[in-house]
C-alpha cells in the first residue's frame, strides 16, 4: 500500500511517493526514499514486492549509468523508460519476474519538454500526463482529470499535489504522514519539502 | 537428484543473457549458493520449490512433515554509545516450547553480530556462510567488511532464494569505519537500514515500549534498561517469546555479551507488589524433613 504518483507540466515533473516501509503490519521504516536517480535528468520512482524493487531498481540503475559511461551519453527519458520496460518484459517471462510498479520521470534537453512514463508490473506501458499506482490511483485520478490542464505551471501543479495529499488524508484509510517530492526539470533534480509546497 | 547450481547456470544464461551488460542481474548464472562450491539437493520434478511447500509449515498453521520454528522478539537500536541488540531465548513449534535456552544472537564475527527470527536453521546457515563470506572479504581486502556490505551479502543471498521457503528476518548489527551500522534484511530480500529494528511475533510490543523510551542520547545503562524492558514485555504478553533475555553492545572495540537475565525473575522486579506466596505452605513446596 505505497502512494506513488506524479504529475508533468510541459517542462517539469513532480514525482510523489511515501517514505513508509511496512511489513505485515508493521512500519519499519519512516524516512525511505522510493526514487532512483537514473541519469542527471531522469528519476524512476518504485513500488511492488519487497526485495524486486530494490534489486530491479539497482540493476536498472548500475546498467544506465555503465551505458552513460560507456557512451558518453545519457539515454533520453523516452529510451530509458523503452529499456526498463523491455527488461521487466524479459524477467516477467523469465523464472524471476519482478513486482515492480514504476514512474519514469524526466526532462528530454534534446527535445526541450517534461516526460513522464507509466509502468506496471506486467511491463504494460504508457507516455502520461499524470500518473499513479495502487490504491491511490482510485483517490486521485479524478482529482488529476478535473483539475489537470496541459499549461499547467509549477506551482499549480504543487498545488494540485497539496490537493491530492488533503483527498489522501481524509478519504484513505491509510495515513502515509511522509512523503518524498522531487522535481525534475531543465536543471535537474531536486527534492522540495512537504512544508514547501 | 537435480544439482541447484547446474539447473540454474545451465538455464538462466541460456534463456536471459542480459544484452550487453557487465553487471551481475537478477538473473545471472550462479557459481553456487555461496559462490564457493557448495550446493544444495532438490526434490526430482520441475518445480522443487513448489514440491517442497507442501511439506513446509512456513506459519505453522498446518499439520506439515516440516515444522519451522517460529515466534520470537528480538530487537536492536543505535545510540550514543553504539549499538545494542536484545533478544529472547524462546524456540517454538506449533504450540510446544521447543527450547528456553536458544541463542538467537549470531556472532558473525568480532565486529559483527547477526540476529535470529523466523527460521532458525535458516538463519544459523545463511549466517554462518556470511561469516565465511565477510572473513574472505577480510583476507582480499586486507580490511574488515563494513556493516553495509556485509548486510547486502546476506541481502543477495538470501535473494537467490526467493519463493523457495526460505524464512529469516534478521538484523545486521555492527562498527565499522563509518562508526555504528544497523540493517534489517529478510528472506524477502528487504534490505532496510535505520536506528532502531524490532523483528518477531513479539515485535509489536517490543517496538511499544522501545518508541515510548528510547532517546539517541541515552548512557549505557539507560539503553541496556529500555532493551531489557522492551523484551520483557514482549515476552510478556507473546506467548511465542520468553526464557531470557541477552543481550550485547557492539562499540568500536567489538562487541561484548551481557549476562543472561531470565524474565520470569524480572516479573518480580518490575512488580515488587506482587509477593511470593509462603513458600513453606505452598502444597507445591517440598518441605525438607
Amino acid at each position: 500500500m505505497d502512494a506513488q504518483f506524479a504529475i508533468s507540466g510541459r517542462d517539469f515533473v513532480i514525482s510523489v511517493t511515501d517514505k513508509g516501509v511496512a511489513r505485515s503490519i508493521v512500519k519499519m521504516k519512516h524516512n525511505e526514499d522510493k526514487t532512483w536517480q537514473l541519469s542527471s535528468h531522469t528519476l524512476m520512482s518504485v513500488s511492488g514486492e519487497a526485495g524486486d524493487t530494490a534489486n530491479f531498481s539497482e540493476y536498472i540503475q548500475g546498467n544506465v549509468r555503465l551505458y552513460s559511461m560507456r557512451n558518453s551519453q545519457d539515454l533520453s527519458p523516452s529510451e530509458l523508460a523503452n529499456f526498463i520496460r523491455g527488461e521487466l518484459a524479459a524477467a516477467l517471462r523469465s523464472r524471476s519476474p519482478s513486482q515492480v510498479n514504476l514512474l519514469v520521470a524526466g526532462y528530454d534537453k534534446g527535445k526541450d519538454e517534461a516526460a513522464l512514463y507509466w509502468i506496471d508490473y506486467l511491463s504494460a506501458m504508457a507516455k502520461v500526463p499524470f500518473a499513479a499506482h495502487g490504491y491511490c490511483g482510485y483517490f486521485l485520478y479524478s482529482v488529476m482529470d478535473r483539475e489537470y490542464t496541459p499549461e499547467i505551471t509549477l506551482e499549480e501543479a504543487k498545488a494540485l499535489i497539496k490537493k491530492c495529499f488533503e483527498v489522501l488524508k481524509t478519504r484513505f484509510i491509510v495515513d502515509f504522514a511522509n512523503y518524498t517530492i522531487k522535481v525534475v526539470d531543465r536543471n535537474g533534480t531536486h527534492e522540495i519539502r512537504q512544508d514547501e509546497l | 537428484m537435480n544439482r541447484f547450481v547446474e539447473q540454474l547456470a545451465a538455464n538462466d544464461v541460456a534463456e536471459l543473457g542480459m544484452p550487453g551488460s557487465l553487471l551481475a542481474g537478477p538473473t545471472a548464472a550462479m557459481a553456487g549458493p555461496t559462490g564457493h562450491g557448495l550446493s544444495f539437493e532438490l526434490a526430482a520434478g520441475n518445480n522443487p520449490a513448489e514440491f517442497a511447500q507442501h511439506f513446509i509449515d512456513a506459519k505453522s498453521e498446518k499439520d506439515s512433515l516440516i515444522k519451522i520454528a517460529h515466534g520470537t522478539t528480538t530487537l536492536a537500536f543505535k545510540f550514543r554509545e553504539g549499538v545494542m541488540v536484545a533478544t529472547d531465548s524462546r524456540a517454538t513449534s506449533g504450540n510446544v516450547i521447543a527450547s528456553q535456552t536458544v541463542k538467537k544472537v549470531i556472532e558473525i564475527n568480532p565486529y559483527l553480530l547477526g540476529t535470529m527470527a523466523g527460521g532458525a536453521a535458516d538463519c544459523s546457515f545463511w549466517e554462518r556462510v556470511l561469516g565465511m563470506e565477510c572473513r574472505l572479504h577480510e583476507l582480499r581486502n586486507k580490511k574488515r567488511i563494513s556493516v553495509a556490505a556485509a548486510s547486502k551479502l546476506l541481502a543477495n543471498l538470501v535473494y537467490r532464494y526467493k519463493g523457495m521457503g526460505l524464512s529469516m528476518g534478521t538484523m545486521v548489527a555492527g562498527w565499522d569505519e563509518k562508526g555504528p551500522g544497523l540493517y534489517y534484511v529478510d528472506s524477502d530480500g528487504q534490505r532496510l537500514a535505520n536506528d532502531i529494528f524490532s523483528v518477531g511475533s513479539g515485535s509489536t510490543f517490543a517496538y511499544g515500549v522501545l518508541d515510548s523510551h528510547y532517546r539517541y542520547d541515552m548512557d549505557i545503562e539507560e539503553a541496556r534498561d529500555v532493551a531489557r524492558r522492551a523484551i520483557y514485555h514482549a515476552t510478556h504478553r507473546d506467548a511465542y517469546s520468553g526464557g531470557v533475555v541477552r543481550m550485547y553492545l557492539v562499540q568500536r572495540d567489538g562487541w561484548v555479551p551481557y549476562p543472561l537475565e531470565d524474565v520470569g525473575d524480572l516479573y518480580y522486579q518490575y512488580h515488587p507488589e506482587v509477593q511470593l506466596t509462603n513458600r513453606t505452605e505452598s502444597p507445591l513446596t517440598v518441605v525438607p524433613a
